[in-house]
């Protein structure tokens, strides 16, 4: 039980919570609903999976790990596509690319031996992969299908010159994977002199030996950049056939008439 | 030279719920200028896209000489049938670059200077900054570089509608000049009927997405076109 004493002890720092509805309200934002819908959620969910890695664990299966990893991939990829609705396809190149990211950096970890083949060690991981890969999939997409529609006449006149889809639509790929990649660059760069990020706060604050917490942050940073790079290319190289027809039309769903 | 003559028959288009062209068919023949006018939303720049095959239509076929485009890869009609926009978008961080794109694209070979002299450009313009141009010789350029794929026809979307009036009456003349030299087969959407008096020899008249008639441009000033044009200006 002493565990779900740390759980309501938690549940104090809805006091910070209140400091952002407030803002919200006196600057009158709009903002308290999804504050509050956020707070809600972020609870629940992390209490569930909590009790879920803690079952896992209890299995010692790897099935039961991957699984798992799985199922946050669908949902990264549900999620995503939600948020650009009205890309056809745009559930199927996330999951892809959101799977695809997270297997083969953590494939790669496994085969390096940089970490072991434990659940201790991949879901946490594969969940960071995953949740990073999945922002910037739908940061590329998103950009990638407002700027089709914005710069629809540069997309055409190319398209008129005997362009295909891909290269008419090669400079808004170029700038939405820009756009994707940079946070997370900056992010790295910035890292133990601005921020200290989240997994090395956690192993710190736990017990565990700064060096060694700094030796797993750095395995987290350079998979993260490596699953979100993947992600990001492969939603950039998959999604054009979701602006595009095989006759390198612009699809009928990117126009706003 | 080959110029095709390019038939519309039975063209239907239809996007978000709503038939944008509902059944066209027009003539356009070899070498000639024709115009294709109608009031706004009528299906003109709908039309223009699904002849070079830009959209695809619904039903209905475009055939160049008889031969249908449905048939024809995409990126070859395009070389074939070019085109030109209301708004001149260049690619690249010269105007020679840009003169190149598409002929650049296609692995061939073109003479950018030449192309900026036939559109009457200087041809030192080459090196220039495309954005340092004014629009009107952008929109020369964007006629040079669709002549840099040497097509058979060319499409011309309201290419005047962006510019002041000096620059108009110049795409006008070179749009004449054009035809004249290269015997081009061009369709020119234009919703101005005194510039249409000045560029075209045939006027289509578009309305709701349908054909509502075809005329030579004498027989379309005289009064056998009064109805047409009353329809155009919106006083119908």
């Amino acid at each position: 039980m002493e565990g779900m004493q740390t759980v309501g002890s938690a549940l104090l720092t809805l006091g910070l919570v209140a400091i952002a509805v407030a803002l919200s309200l006196y600057e009158k934002l709009g903002l308290e609903k999804e504050i509050g819908v956020a707070v809600f959620r972020s609870f629940v969910q992390l209490a569930a999976i909590g009790y879920v890695i803690d079952f896992i664990f209890g299995l010692e299966s790897i099935g039961a790990v991957a699984l798992l990893l799985a199922g946050m991939v669908l949902f990264a990829a549900w999620t995503s596509a939600s948020r650009a609705g009205d890309v056809p396809r745009a559930f199927v190149v996330v999951a892809l690319a959101v799977g695809v990211a997270a297997v083969a950096t953590l494939g790669l970890l496994l085969a390096l031996g940089v970490i072991p083949a434990t659940a201790r060690y991949l879901i946490p991981l594969g969940g960071m992969a995953i949740g990073n890969s999945m922002n910037a999939a739908s940061l590329t997409l998103t950009r990638i299908r407002d700027d089709v529609r914005e710069q629809r006449p540069k997309v055409e006149a190319a398209l008129a010159l005997g362009a295909t889809g891909r290269q008419a639509a090669s400079p808004i790929l170029k700038t939405a994977l820009q756009s994707a990649l940079i946070p997370l660059i900056d992010a790295t760069k910035t890292t133990g002199i601005i921020f200290l990020p989240g997994a090395m706060v956690g192993m710190i604050i736990a017990g565990a030996n700064p060096l060694e917490a700094v030796r797993l942050q750095i395995v987290v940073l350079y998979m993260l950049l490596g699953s979100v790079s993947i992600a990001a290319i492969l939603v950039g190289t998959l999604s054009y056939r979701s602006f595009f027809t095989p006759r390198h039309q612009i699809r009928k769903a990117m126009s706003d008439e | 030279m080959y110029r095709p003559k390019i038939e519309v028959r039975g063209l239907r288009y239809e996007a978000g719920g709503t038939e944008i062209l509902a059944g066209v068919d027009a003539l356009v023949p070899a070498g000639e200028v024709t115009a294709v006018v109608g009031p706004s939303g009528a299906g003109k720049s709908t039309l223009l896209r699904a002849i070079n095959r830009l959209i695809e239509p619904s039903s209905g076929e475009v055939y160049l000489d008889g031969e249908s485009t449905g048939s024809l890869d995409p990126l070859e009609l395009r070389r074939r049938v070019g085109m030109v926009f209301q708004i001149p978008a260049l690619f690249g961080v010269s105007v020679e670059e840009a003169v190149l794109y598409g002929a650049r694209l296609a692995g061939r070979s073109a003479d950018p200077a030449r192309l900026l002299e036939v559109v009457g450009l200087d041809p030192s313009m080459c090196r220039r900054v495309p954005e340092t141009l004014s629009v009107g010789q952008q929109q020369r350029v964007s006629v040079a570089r669709a002549l840099a794929l040497e097509p058979e026809a060319l499409l011309l979307d309201e290419p005047t509608s962006a510019l002041d009036e000096g620059a108009r009456r110049k795409i006008e003349e070179l749009v004449r000049d054009l035809n004249a030299r290269l015997g081009l087969t061009m369709v020119f959407v234009s919703h101005d009927l005194s510039q249409v008096e000045r560029v075209a020899d045939r006027v289509v008249l578009l309305a709701e997405g349908r054909s509502a008639g075809q005329w030579e441009r004498p027989e379309f000033f005289s009064t056998a076109g009064e109805r047409a044009r009353r329809l155009i200006a919106g006083r119908l």
